[in-house]
């Protein structure tokens, strides 16, 4: 773990991402296989099962510790990370341990097998033998998390420098199910004919958001329009007579959606589909909400009334893999026309459709449509050049999603908590209210959208200007107006309010603003029927 | 008991009705009595001022002309039917905590305090007496200070990284107390220290009162970078990043804080490096602190205060929060340390 540690420093004690991507592409170069594998599979997202419930932890600590467990709690809630804070109230004690980073996870994982007295014991040793940073990485292993300032396209890049290996291709072979038992250094990193795993997704090309006008991208005709839906990004997959279904954040979720099975049925195999997975029943004009997908995401097994009511389909936009090649070099405009070849004999009932393109000759009329796109349950346009080919990430330049601007409301702030973590001596989650009458009505919360500064200064204030403190949330003098921008807006019989915002945040401090200028509850239910 | 408290908090501090007078008030009164001399402790617009002989220069360079007298350490003074005293709280130099005794009945108000010697301040003795006001900024089991030795190998070993790369090292510290303990902590064979203007007037107060520092150079508009390779540089935090750091060239930067004991914190404070150093109590030393006191009524001013009175309370004192104004050691301001 020693090893693994140092590199952990070395990440940790820099911002600078060259200093990051230097320290763990040494790494690569030098760590041992197993250690080098492991590795690359937690900064991918890959961890050991959980082998100790947070509850048995958070016990063990305190005893060990002698902190009540109501202190370690509050402390938890303050620190924000459970590995942290164990490591924190634990007494100091220098390291004395030699076991490498997979000794210890393959301990760990052998903990399944034991009753728990044994894995406490396990436990308790294991924070007396490793010290500082040794024994807060043990806790991040045994709690599963493990975001510590890498990203994946950092250890990529990284493993690129270590290996002289593209970029591009190393993400892909990094993609989907593979596990450090069995591959080796060889099979997944350096073997000229990787014998993939069939479920194996792309990476996925990412669009950044469109900030100048449209107009500078140039002529229209270079590019292609179509809808932004709102719902979750799919990539399909059909391989020697299976299907798979993989998501943005890398996660298999075919069995969540049994409907697309059938689509074997109606395409070859050998063919990958990048998409939207949305609800959309077969004689409805439009897809339903997102609340609709919602509900069948957080389903692991999906009852058959549900699959039902919310059937699920893929809108496919784009082509990468046709009749087992990988075209994804090739332009979009060439793969869009075998995508559309691909499904013009497809029928209404088949769980693929062609999202289609918007045709248009200059930016104007592209404008007005985007202006529309609410009354599509669109979220915008994306624009994708023609001739782009499919990257890996997310790259600038040939996509760009161009979204409505959201809704926005000024509500005055009511109620100030502080933050954990990064944040954990700041106020930054906030309530906010709208007046009725000569009351103000709490209908929201947010928590971003300031810039550190901003935040700062509104964390002063609000400890000159408590009116009341229930625990950790103090009620504040009605003073400041902030604008609250959101997705959406939908009826909420559990809000005093009566509504319930999407993805609120905090888009301008209004301090030029007046309190009673902040906006009504009338003003929130004419939006409630107006985007409801 | 019938009679009134010795100490009372009402909106303008903490009052003494025996003595009529105030310790660390936060709005104007005729009389007040001064822990130290930190912003949110000492205050403009006060009729009188009482603070340490040791803490007064500092007073006085920031609050301009006032009317102050000094006070020994260990002195015991009688204002109204109040005999009051000063007594180290090894804050910053020249801190303390004031001992106030009406009829056999003591009092302490410590302010800020930390119980560590740091060599620089007058160390805290712990004051026996029936109530104690305390602050707990770092009133939570997380918070556990290395020993100093030990942080200052880890700031050396940085400042020679920095010099042998051929970069700047920026040192973020507030400018009384925590900036001149980094000083006394810094190794000068590997390279000049170099100071901003707000930490450089306070090292020249405190120098005149007879507290030995190590050189510093001031940076003034027409020093050359150039002249000084492998300097470290101590400011406000506020200094670094702004255009007054830019004219250093490469650099890395580093901020000196209790609260680099929180990783999430340090992501977002820090910059490159965060060194874990306080001016303030861990919390093993708040609560030995307590205990050295006697005391059994516990008043708990600023920092995590509903959590560590439920802790006090728990363990056998009687304890209650007091709101007060006191803002103990932030990230952000240069001043409230």
């Amino acid at each position: 773990m020693k090893q693994f540690a140092e590199l952990f420093t070395a990440i940790d004690q820099s911002n600078k991402t060259t200093v990051k991507v230097a320290a763990l592409a040494d790494y690569f170069s030098n760590a041992a296989e197993q250690d080098r594998l492991w590795t690359i599979a937690l900064f991918s997202g890959r961890r050991p099962k959980r082998a100790v419930t947070t509850t048995r932890l958070r016990e063990w600590a305190s005893e060990a510790s002698g902190v009540p467990l109501w202190l370690f709690e509050e402390s938890y809630a303050i620190v924000g990370d459970l590995a942290e804070t164990i490591a924190l109230v634990l007494p100091p004690n220098p390291s004395d341990d030699s076991r490498s980073l997979a000794d210890w996870i393959n301990a760990l994982r052998g903990l399944a097998e034991v009753d728990e007295p044994a894995r406490k014991a396990f436990v308790l040793e294991a924070w007396q033998h490793l010290g500082g940073s040794e024994r807060f990485l043990f806790n991040k292993l045994i709690t599963g998390g493990f975001r510590i300032g890498i990203s994946q396209k950092l250890m990529t890049r990284a493993l690129a420098q270590a290996t002289g290996k593209p970029e591009p291709e190393l993400a892909h072979r990094l993609m989907g199910n593979w596990h450090p038992d069995d591959v080796t250094w060889h099979s997944l990193i350096e073997a000229e004919d990787a014998s993939a795993d069939a479920s194996r997704p792309y990476p996925f090309y990412l669009a950044y958001a469109l900030e100048a006008a449209p107009e500078d991208l140039g002529p229209p005709a270079d590019w292609r329009a179509e809808w932004k839906w709102d719902g979750i990004r799919g990539q399909l997959i059909l391989r020697d007579g299976e299907y798979f279904v993989w998501s943005r954040g890398e996660e298999l979720m075919t069995d969540r959606f049994p409907e697309l099975a059938r689509a074997i049925d109606h395409l070859p195999s050998g063919t990958v589909l990048d998409g939207e997975l949305l609800v959309w029943p077969q004689d409805a004009p439009l897809p339903s909400s997102f609340n609709k997908l919602q509900a069948r995401i957080g389903r692991k097994t999906v009852p058959k009334k549900l699959l039902q009511e919310a059937p699920v389909v893929l809108h496919a936009y784009d082509l990468l893999e046709w009749q087992g090649e990988d075209i994804r070099h090739r332009p979009f405009a060439e793969r869009r026309a075998l995508l559309e070849a691909a499904c013009a004999d497809l029928p209404p009932e088949a769980p693929v459709r062609l999202s289609p393109q918007h045709q248009f000759t200059d930016w104007s009329q592209l404008g007005i449509l985007r202006e529309n796109a609410r009354d599509a349950n669109a979220e915008g346009l994306m624009l994708k050049r023609g001739d782009s080919p499919y990257l890996a990430g997310r790259k600038k330049g040939d996509w760009w999603k161009w979204k409505l601007d959201p809704l926005t409301i000024d509500a005055v702030m009511i109620y100030a908590q502080s933050g954990s973590g990064r944040r954990a001596n700041l106020f930054t989650d906030f309530t906010f209210a709208v007046w009725n009458g000569n009351d103000l009505v709490p209908f929201t919360k947010a928590y971003s959208g300031l810039t550190d500064a901003e935040f700062r200064q509104i964390t002063a204030w609000v400890r000159k200007n408590t009116l009341e403190r229930f625990g950790p949330v103090r009620k504040v003098t009605p003073h400041h107006v902030f604008e609250i921008a959101f997705e959406g807006i939908q009826p909420s019989p559990r809000h005093k309010s009566g509504v319930a915002l999407r993805f609120p945040r905090m888009l301008r401090w209004r301090k030029d603003k007046p309190l009673q200028e902040a906006n009504t509850l009338d003003d929130l239910k004419d939006m409630l029927a107006l985007y409801g | 008991m019938t009679h009134e408290p010795v100490l009372t908090f009402n909106e303008n501090g903490i009052y003494c009705a025996a003595g009529d007078f105030y310790i660390d008030p936060w709005r104007p009164v005729d009389r007040a009595l001064i822990t130290h001399g930190h912003a949110d402790h000492s205050r403009s617009g006060m009729g009188r001022y009482l603070a340490t002989d040791a803490a007064l220069p500092v007073i006085r360079h920031r609050l301009g002309d006032i009317t102050a007298e000094g006070i020994a350490y260990g002195e015991k003074r009688q204002i109204g039917g109040a005999t009051v005293s000063f007594h180290p709280a090894g804050h910053v130099p020249g801190s303390a905590q004031i001992r106030v005794e009406v009829g056999g009945e003591v009092w302490v108000a410590s302010g800020d305090y930390k119980v560590i010697d740091d060599g620089l301040s007058e160390p805290f003795t712990p004051v026996k007496c029936h109530h104690f006001i305390t602050e707990s900024t770092f009133g939570l089991p997380v918070f556990r200070w290395a020993d100093q030795a030990q942080v200052a190998a880890e700031l050396n070993a940085w400042w020679a990284g920095c010099a042998a790369a051929g970069k700047t090292a920026f040192l973020g510290a507030y400018s009384l107390g925590k900036a001149q303990r980094l000083i006394t902590m810094l190794d000068p064979d590997i390279g000049p220290i170099l100071t901003h203007g707000a930490v450089e007037n306070t090292n020249a107060v405190l120098r005149a009162q007879g507290i030995t520092l190590p050189d510093t150079i001031h940076v003034t508009p027409d020093l050359n970078p150039k002249d000084h390779a492998g300097a470290l540089v101590i400011a406000p935090p506020g200094a670094l990043g702004s255009q007054w750091s830019r004219r250093f060239g490469a650099h890395e930067s580093a901020f000196a804080s209790g609260w680099m004991a929180m990783r999430g914190v340090r992501r977002r404070r820090a910059g490159d490096r965060g060194f874990v150093i306080s001016d303030h109590a861990d919390w093993q030393g708040l609560l030995w602190a307590i205990n050295e006191t006697g005391a059994e009524n516990i008043y708990v001013t600023h920092g995590y205060t509903d959590i560590f009175s439920r802790y006090l309370n728990d363990n056998g004192w009687n304890a209650q929060v007091v709101p007060t104004q006191f803002e103990g050691e932030t990230l952000d301001a240069d001043d409230a340390a």
